[in-house]
């Protein structure tokens, strides 16, 4: 775009080859729907079952609806830090992006009529369950046009008409809530599933193992997705608090021992 | 021997009835009925699930023991071998896992019957019955509704021990989105049991494990498969002129022989059976209250923080130029339950605390610190 408008300015004769030169240089983005074959790059760990095939066919306007999707996504998110670190968004904001692929590949599989239920890193499973930024954005900040219209929050999304149930504050409850849908989807006869999102925190928690129990028990059509962000394990920012715990400490023995060598304080006894 | 206790009770009141004669038409056409026919709690509850699950597939049942075992004190006795085993099914021991699995249900649309072998085991589960089940409809603005039944038995039982004996009532009540209700008699319990299948928000169903075995008469509108009560609603069991006394479950059927005794000592005392603990029936407790101007509040559960605080608090705000004497609580005693019989006896109301109770209201006997 920058390119463009050097181009466009009289006085600009000289860079005007240059600019013709960069734009052949830019790469033309396929949009054709030619299929392609992709093999994912690193194999799966089966335990008591076939693994899935490593070949996913695909084609590029696919694929940039893809690229489409998760870069709205990041960008959402950001914007969502900028906004909570001003104070428009209040309380909890729990943001998703560097996971947008779990949510977008999963959607490109699956109907609307199979259920999604998450637990409070609920912005881009909203979004690719088929809610709006403008609902998004509302309901953030606290907004009637949001979609729980203000009422719930950053951690209460919901669009049972796509389904996608939530949208949970307490850790891992979302875990049995999902089993429950699974549930439903079976005594219905529906030929559908549910995906219940957890974390690595979540994975702790009993009721988990509760529900995953009576799920094979009772043989539901659940599926239970980990994402490991690594969110409970020490953060930057615990780092951070150590080294400078660390460094202080340093300094202070570093005072001592020259008090003590170059005899600072006998004078004091 | 409860049952036996009740059917001495209304056949004392019936012929107290016919002897007064001057009785206003309601309560004679409200209270017993002609035709007499008997019916265990236990029996209508089983009664009202059965019907409801045949009028509705979407209905289901789920909890310990529910199918197989006929339940824990044979409440879904038949319902395994009638509806199979898709809408009856026995769950392990998890109430996490099985009540956050039957909000989910819900969540989904179908109507889950949720049993709990007592309450004192939903505190389990207690994160899913309220945070799941009673506020999603309104963090959702609506959009998700949770048409779910968590039943159970609740309060003290027979020696069970303080893990076992306690009352939830108050801590259910107290929650936004949650309804709560106390059958007493066999009517009650059919028609609020139907009430909380049909309704779209979670409901918490309280009944009492010493009630199920106790049969009172029922009529044939009750009998009926489209019989239902009101949420909401309070029932006056009892009618009369000097002092209300409330009451839900259980403490019912003490609170009534409470007036008998008082009766006797020339003291007419109102029974307000409240049936519905969430939303309270205020209106009913109000006007009772500003006709009798005294009030007796009885629970069976923990003092502090309880259902008579709550209706204190609410006659002293609507209705305090009415009052001509304190509001009186009677409650469990403020211990975990004890396991010895004199004590436990101790630790739960009696029928002589609430004629006491009604007695100081009166100014009958000299104010006593005494506690249930």
């Amino acid at each position: 775009m920058a390119l463009s408008h050097l181009s466009s300015t009289r006085s600009n004769r000289l860079l005007r080859p240059l600019a013709a030169a960069a734009s052949s240089l830019c790469r033309p983005i396929s949009t054709s729907t030619e299929p392609l074959v992709i093999e994912t790059s690193i194999p799966f760990t089966p335990h008591k079952c076939e693994p899935p095939s490593r070949s996913v066919e695909t084609n590029p306007q696919e694929l940039l609806t893809f690229f489409r999707d998760m870069a709205t996504m990041r960008r959402m998110e950001i914007a969502a830090d900028s906004l909570y670190k001003a104070k428009l968004i209040r309380g909890f904001c729990h943001l998703y992006d560097g996971q947008e692929a779990v949510c977008v590949g999963m959607e490109a599989s699956i109907n609307k009529k199979d259920c999604i239920i998450t637990a409070y890193r609920d912005h881009c499973t909203f979004l690719g369950r088929g809610g709006t930024l403008l609902e998004i954005f509302s309901e953030l900040m606290g907004r009637q046009g949001g979609c729980s219209k203000g009422k719930g929050g950053s951690m209460h999304f919901y669009k049972k008409e796509s389904g996608f149930y939530g949208g949970h504050g307490i850790v891992g409850a979302q875990v049995p809530l999902g089993c429950g849908l699974a549930f439903a989807q079976k005594y219905n006869k529906d030929e559908n599933v549910t995906f219940a999102l957890y974390g690595d925190g979540a994975a702790n928690q009993g009721q988990l193992f509760e529900a995953l129990n009576i799920s094979a028990l009772w043989d539901l059509p659940i599926i239970l997705v980990c994402e490991n962000n690594h969110c409970k394990d020490v953060n930057l920012f615990l780092l951070l608090d150590f080294l400078r715990l660390f460094f202080t400490l340093l300094l202070l023995w570093n005072r001592v021992l020259n008090g003590w060598l170059f005899g600072r304080w006998h004078g004091h006894c | 021997m409860w049952g036996i206790v009740g059917q001495r009770v209304f056949r004392h009141g019936s012929s107290a009835m016919s002897l007064q004669g001057t009785r206003p038409a309601i309560l004679a056409s409200r209270s017993f009925s002609s035709a007499a026919k008997e019916m265990t709690v236990r029996d209508a509850l089983n009664s009202a699930i059965d019907e409801e699950m045949s009028a509705d597939p979407k209905v289901f049942l789920m909890g310990e023991e529910v199918g197989e075992y006929q339940g824990a004190y044979k409440i879904t006795k038949g319902l395994l071998e009638k509806y199979g085993p898709d809408r009856v099914l026995d769950t392990p021991i998890t109430e996490a896992g099985f009540t956050g699995i039957g909000v989910g249900a819900a969540y989904h649309g179908l109507k889950p019957i949720i049993e709990f072998m007592t309450f004192n085991f939903s505190m389990q589960a207690i994160d899913h019955i309220i945070n799941s089940a009673a506020k999603s409809n309104y963090m959702s603005a609506g959009q998700i509704s949770v048409p779910i039944v968590f039943r159970g038995p609740n309060g003290a039982a027979a020696g069970v021990g303080a893990q076992h004996s306690q009352c939830y009532a108050s801590w259910f009540a107290s929650c936004p989105g949650l309804k709560v209700l106390a059958p007493y008699s066999s009517e009650d319990a059919r028609g609020l049991m139907k009430a909380a299948i049909r309704d779209p928000d979670p409901v918490v169903f309280l009944e009492n494990e010493l009630l199920y075995g106790e049969s009172f008469p029922v009529s044939a509108e009750v009998l009926d498969s489209s019989f239902s009560l009101p949420i909401g609603k309070a029932k006056i069991e009892r009618e009369g002129k000097d002092v209300t006394i409330t009451a839900f479950s259980k403490m019912v059927g003490y609170a009534l022989k409470a007036a008998e005794i008082l009766s006797k000592e020339g003291i007419s005392a109102e029974v307000i059976n409240l049936r519905s603990i969430r939303p309270l029936d205020r209106a009913t407790i109000n006007n009772s209250v500003r006709k009798t101007n005294r009030l007796v509040t009885v629970e069976e559960g923990f003092p502090q923080h309880g259902i008579g605080a709550e209706i204190c608090a609410s006659v002293v705000e609507d209705s305090f130029e009415y009052l001509d004497a304190a509001i009186e609580r009677i409650a469990g005693a403020d211990v975990p339950m004890p396991y010895a019989a004199n004590l436990e006896r101790l630790a739960v109301p009696q029928v002589e605390d609430i004629v006491r109770a009604a007695k100081r209201t009166c100014y009958r006997s000299s104010s006593l610190a005494a506690t249930a």
